[in-house]
């Protein structure tokens, strides 16, 4: 019996010391490459991963989808996070191909330590007031996030969406009353789609993304703050043709056209 | 004659030092690496930070409570495990400790639907009285107690399996009550197990951050409890964040050690 609190215990303090990181496996480690059906037009091959901004989730989702169907010996693996934590990541050295972040201070960043040059703007984002299905605690404009009674939510200041949220609050004058700072753009839209929150403020291309669940309030443009995503190939990728040519990809027309379907402003 | 060796002394086979001394290695080399990260000389005007007084504020006390909880309500649940048979018993263990494997992000989308503004619970109780657990400390305390619980529960039971029951059979006999074996007796014999069930407990609910930030969300002085901050500040200010770390490490070994190996063999 000794043994079994012994091995009860071990997994227990494996859990409690480890979080998940290190006792469990949440990594999607698996192999989207199929089986390797050769094609005879398309010289590209091999793996890339691409580290975009989470507002990119959707459009880059679709992207790589049909990127990875005009090149089949292609496989583009995502990693979609907050621009600042993907940062973090390519400045710790985490492999990485291509970088689209959803600021310039970020790549700016990125590029002064020469893990990337010469970034070009993918596409731009202005910012939206988002409530849920039926708005239904009434909310109308900026002015309502400094009422204390609704609960309202931002992206954390330390992420683009919050830094830009915050600016644009700035810019009408209201001071908010938020009751949470969410620690990136999807976790906040999820919370006002679920009804627990009664607005945000996220991108047009998250309301969009999100459908039926939410409704979206125009921010002036006198006070709106429009994001620009700017996009680079960096400098340690392991198949820089293969980066290269996504990112053509996504600045041509075909990839354009899939980011503005999802919302992005592609002028 | 041999002579029988002095118990729990025992030389180990020699191909096993150096596997225990990689998996050592392992576990240890990443805390030295933070250590070696930790900016010593601003370290004080890191930790004053009212960033860090009240995230540490909120970690201390929503550990404790989330413990203390767990206390209330995982002591007769271990005991049930252990101690009675009913149908569904292995199905009854196995949710509970269901909360210890899934990512806790899974927990706190799980809990909003349950206790949330529009959630099965939260929504008929908000209707009628306007109280929330989400964005408020009961809502962080509940994420941890959530995730917590299970650790305090998995270890009692193991306690309780392994005490000798012939005490609580011969304290029947002497016509003790239920209620009188099962608190004079069967309590201090698990009492080992209940303080090591406690302590990781608590140590789960102080490293607790995916199911806080997905119930409770994130917000300074409310609900933004250590981890959150370390998380946040990793974005902007690496420094702090490292600081953040540091205190962590501190106040989860300052627990940790005085756990005595008698506790966790029972």
């Amino acid at each position: 019996m000794t043994t079994t609190t012994h091995r009860l215990l071990g997994a227990a303090l494996c859990l409690a010391l480890g979080a998940t990181a290190a006792c469990g496996n949440d990594d999607d480690d698996s192999d989207a490459a199929g089986p390797s059906t050769t094609s005879a037009e398309s010289d590209l091959e091999g793996t890339i991963t691409v580290f975009a901004a989470a507002s990119l989730t959707d459009a880059f989702g679709e992207a790589a989808e049909e990127f990875m169907g005009d090149h089949p010996d292609v496989t583009v693996e995502l990693n979609l996070a907050a621009s600042s934590a993907l940062r973090e990541q390519i400045l710790a050295g985490a492999p990485s191909d291509v970088f689209a972040s959803a600021n310039a201070s970020n790549m700016d960043q990125v590029v002064e330590t020469g893990a990337a040059e010469d970034p070009e703007i993918l596409v731009r984002n202005a910012l939206e007031i988002v409530v849920p299905a039926g708005n239904p605690a009434g909310v109308d404009g900026l002015d309502d996030f400094a009422d204390p009674d609704l609960l309202i939510g931002l992206c954390a200041a330390e992420v683009p969406c919050g830094d830009f949220g915050r600016e644009a609050l700035a810019n009408a004058g209201v001071t908010p009353a938020q009751d949470t700072d969410e620690p990136d753009v999807r976790s906040l839209l999820t919370k006002v789609a679920e009804g627990e929150l009664d607005a945000g403020i996220v991108y047009r291309s998250d309301v969009l993304a999100a459908g039926d669940t939410v409704a979206g309030i125009e921010i002036p443009e006198d006070v709106n703050v429009i994001a620009g995503y700017p996009i680079a190939t960096l400098t340690g990728s392991g198949a820089p043709e293969v980066a290269d040519a996504f990112v053509e990809y996504l600045l041509g027309d075909e990839g354009q056209a899939i980011l503005a379907s999802w919302g992005f402003d592609t002028t | 004659m041999v002579r029988p060796r002095r118990r729990g002394r025992a030389r180990p086979p020699w191909a096993l030092v150096p596997l225990a001394g990689l998996a050592l290695a392992f576990l240890v080399i990443p805390f030295a690496a933070l250590l070696q990260r930790v900016p010593w000389s601003t370290l004080a005007d890191h930790l004053s930070q009212p960033v860090v007084t009240e995230a540490l504020r909120l970690s201390l006390v929503s550990a404790f409570a989330a413990t203390a909880l767990s206390l209330i309500g995982g002591v007769p649940l271990a005991w049930m495990l252990a101690r009675t048979d009913f149908p569904g018993r292995s199905l009854v263990r196995a949710l509970v400790i269901l909360p210890m494997v899934l990512p806790p992000v899974v927990g706190g989308a799980s809990l909003l639907f349950a206790f949330g503004r529009r959630g099965l619970l939260g929504g008929p109780v908000y209707d009628a009285t306007g109280f929330l657990l989400p964005f408020s400390i009961w809502g962080v305390i509940a994420a941890n107690t959530f995730v917590a619980m299970p650790f305090l529960v998995v270890t009692v039971e193991a306690g309780l399996r392994s005490a000798d029951r012939r005490y609580e059979d011969a304290a029947a006999t002497l016509g003790a009550g239920r209620w009188t074996t099962f608190r004079r007796i069967t309590l201090p014999m698990a009492a080992p197990s209940i303080v090591a069930g406690a302590v990781l407990c608590w140590a789960r609910a102080l490293g607790e951050f995916g199911a806080t930030v997905t119930f409770a969300g994130n917000l300074q002085g409310r609900t933004q409890t250590m981890p959150l901050a370390v998380f946040l500040a990793l974005e902007s200010d690496r420094e702090a964040a490292i600081a953040l770390s540091l205190v962590l490490v501190a106040v989860s070994l300052a627990v940790l050690v005085p756990l005595r190996d008698r506790w966790l063999a029972s």
